[in-house]
């Protein structure tokens, strides 16, 4: 019998498709079913963030640095005023960063939810994705209460927070923690041990932890591998010492065990977020009282002359922020995430540089797709939690 | 007279008004998220706002099958290119809504990356304001797309 | 480990990298190498088994126009065995705005690197894959210098739609007919 003649395909995927997580191209050689190579282009959502920051004044860096990795807004910000803060030397009273912890593991839950339910959509569970959206409404509610906004609440400020917590925001918090407690369960009874799901996810997709730390993949990827690093055990910020939590790690690092370190970290974040609230006071000192940046309170620009400059002072040429460079790891939905904050002495910053988890999720993609089956592709890129927006800024 | 002495009641109405009332009630949008705008475009078809009550909740995933573009989000310039391709590969006839700030004038992202408008690369049906739009505010955009296909003349 | 401790350390690294030891505002030690020396002295970073600096956690540049050296190229690094930090950084004149790649030490450095290429036009000696990778692959110039304008005028480019004849449309049915048999 002659010998059968042979050719690789290369089929293009994207950049638009409905399981990419946004814009990203790729170009895949295939052998049959089996993927011989990947290219993963992107670039397609470049917004130019950083350029438009460089002409903005620090505080209206905010809203622009939350539309970059638009799933884990806060994280994003607050990280960016960590950085400003650490240039300005502020120290943050214990309440704000008992708030600001609160609401980072509430933003981490929201992206772990947007994540669950479509990742769960690509391979095949809709009811999971239905289920997610569910409960991050309730989310959005509470970001509702904060600022009157959905997605990007625009909360943190540099010295501290917009204003004070609403009314009933612990109640609220704290029936959506007991709400998510129980639908976790119902999540994992879809999902753990559903032979459907495992037969797509287990032994998909695995990258070795040496090769997640070479490239740059700090986050629930490298902790699914084996990689026990957890910006906030190993270089703690705002005081995320004196919490008890635990890191979720994994060994095999396939798409099941991302699965399974991110459903774990919901359910870390949840006690964290309990031990927040007890901490909380429902009112109390929600910024630095510090004249250069933060506005006064809004009784006394009607009364006194002194605040009414101060406050026209803050809004129109803003503050300055002395010479120097700062990056303050936090650790993101996604992993190490932070800005790095370059001033120069002025009311605008020089450079704002967001060190961003997804681009290097994107670059390492070729790693963990070649030699899958192209049905798994889809069940890779959702699990390593590519928000475009992220990844092109 | 014939029609009458059947036992199945008939409707009669002129061949427009069925078309009409045919496209306006089962518009279905191709999925083409580009920003955080997508991730309410998502809200809108899941439980909450559940836009399945509009009869526009069939997203497909190939421009061949589906009649409206939703553009949610900000379209750059090395996108542009893809997203115009997309909308010619849609059959007639077929509608865009613009979602969000970005899509309709560029929004904050006034610089070198960004098209200031989508309208400069497609034809724009409804603009819905907003930066991302709330779920109600498309599901109204939606329903404004329907009352002007509704009124649409068939040639 | 003290920031001072790693400094001493890090000068017993390699005595001919041209370190520069330079005050910081955050928990990074910060310190300047040489250009030439760069690529040996990250190496010897990553491996000697008091630092293991593994993960190449940021790698990014930064424009000072008009002064020269214009551009900075800065790395940060992370030792996740010994809980370290550090972040390193090069110095390239505006004239000769190229530095060896970091490839060879982290992977990860790849895509990166064309950021900074893309972003700001340092070249990056020996890289696997030199090409734009933010912005289409036919732009012109670097948008993040500090000499690139932020509002550019330029009609978007799209592709005309594709337009088939009734002719043409018959000998590709009847060709891929032929082709299927």
């Amino acid at each position: 019998m002659p010998e059968i003649r042979t050719e690789t395909m290369t089929v293009n995927m994207g950049p638009q498709h409905p399981s990419t997580h946004g814009v990203l191209r790729l170009v895949l050689e295939l052998d049959g079913e089996t993927v011989r190579s990947a290219s993963p282009t992107i670039g397609f959502l470049h917004t130019g963030i950083e350029k438009t920051a460089e002409q903005k004044k620090w505080v209206q860096v905010i809203p622009l640095v939350e539309r970059m990795d638009y799933l884990s807004a806060q994280s994003n910000s607050m990280a960016y005023c960590l950085s400003v803060e650490k240039l300005l030397g502020v120290e943050l009273p214990q309440r704000v960063q008992d708030i600001r912890v609160l609401i980072a593991e509430l933003q981490r839950i929201n992206s772990h939810l947007v994540w669950l339910g479509t990742h769960g959509m690509e391979v095949g569970a809709v009811s999971v994705m239905l289920y997610c959206f569910r409960e991050r409404e309730l989310l959005l509610n509470i970001n509702e209460m904060l600022a009157g906004f959905r997605l990007f609440p625009s909360y943190m400020r540099v010295g501290g927070l917009r204003e004070d917590l609403p009314r009933g925001f612990h109640e609220a918090v704290r029936s959506f923690a007991d709400r998510l407690t129980g639908k976790l369960v119902e999540y994992e009874d879809l999902l753990t041990k559903n032979e459907i799901y495992l037969k797509r996810t287990q032994h998909v997709g695995i990258i070795s932890a040496a090769d997640a730390v070479a490239f740059g993949l700090v986050g629930p990827i490298a902790r699914a591998a084996g990689v026990d690093y957890d910006v906030r055990k190993a270089f703690p910020y705002l005081g995320y010492d004196t919490y008890d939590f635990a890191v979720q790690t994994q060994t095999r690092g396939d798409v099941y065990s991302r699965y399974l370190t991110r459903v774990g970290e919901m359910k870390e974040s949840l006690k964290i977020v309990r031990q927040a609230l007890d901490r909380i006071a429902p009112h109390g000192i929600y910024a630095v009282d510090d004249p250069r940046i933060t506005p006064p309170p809004k009784d006394k620009v009607y009364t006194e002359m002194e605040a009414l400059i101060q406050h026209f002072l803050i809004y129109s040429q803003g503050f300055s922020v002395p010479a120097g460079e700062a990056y303050v790891p936090v650790e993101g939905p996604r992993g190490e995430q932070g800005f790095t904050v370059i001033s120069d002495g002025t009311n605008r910053p020089w450079r704002v540089k967001s060190r961003s988890p997804s681009l290097l999720a994107c670059q390492a993609l070729e790693r963990m797709i070649v030699g899958n089956q192209i049905a798994d592709v889809i069940a890779v890129i959702g699990s390593i939690d590519v928000v475009m927006g992220d990844v092109d800024r | 007279m014939g029609i009458e002495s059947t036992e199945i009641p008939v409707l009669t109405t002129t061949l427009e008004k069925a078309v009409q009332w045919a496209r306006r009630s089962s518009v279905w949008p191709v999925t083409f998220g580009l920003a955080c705008c997508a991730i309410e475009m998502m809200a809108m078809s899941c439980s909450r706002y559940d836009i399945a009550r509009f009869g526009a909740e069939v997203f497909r995933g190939s421009p061949r099958q589906s009649d409206l573009m939703i553009v949610a989000g900000r379209l750059s310039r090395k996108m542009a290119p893809a997203l115009r391709r997309i909308y010619d590969q849609m059959p007639e006839p077929k509608w865009v809504i613009s979602m969000g700030a970005c899509a309709s004038v560029g929004g904050v992202f006034d610089n070198y990356a960004i098209v200031q408008g989508v309208d400069q690369v497609v034809p724009v049906d409804v603009y819905v304001p907003g930066c991302p739009p709330r779920p109600e505010s498309l599901i109204y955009g939606i329903v404004q797309l329907q009352r002007k296909i509704d009124q649409s003349k068939m040639a | 480990m003290e920031s001072t401790a790693l400094v001493a350390l890090l000068q017993d690294v390699d005595p001919e990298a041209g370190l520069e030891v330079v005050a910081s505002s955050d928990i990074h030690p910060t310190v300047y190498v040489s250009r030439e020396r760069v690529v040996p002295f990250l190496r010897q970073l990553r491996d000697r088994p008091e630092l293991r600096f593994a993960l190449l956690a940021e790698l990014t540049a930064v424009d000072i126009w008009p002064h020269e050296p214009r551009f900075e190229v800065i790395c940060i690094l992370v030792s996740i065995e010994h809980r370290l930090r550090l972040r390193v950084k090069v110095r390239l004149h505006g004239d000769d705005a190229r530095m060896p790649t970091l490839t060879g030490v982290w992977p990860g450095a790849n895509w990166l690197e064309r950021e900074i290429w893309d972003m700001f036009g340092v070249v990056f000696d020996g890289h696997p894959d030199p090409r734009r990778i933010l912005m289409p692959e036919d732009w012109d110039g670097y948008p993040l210098r500090k000499d690139y304008p932020v509002q550019i005028q330029m009609k978007p480019k799209t592709t005309e739609a594709m337009q088939m004849t009734e002719a043409e449309f018959r000998a590709n049915l009847l060709n891929d007919r032929l082709t299927r048999s």
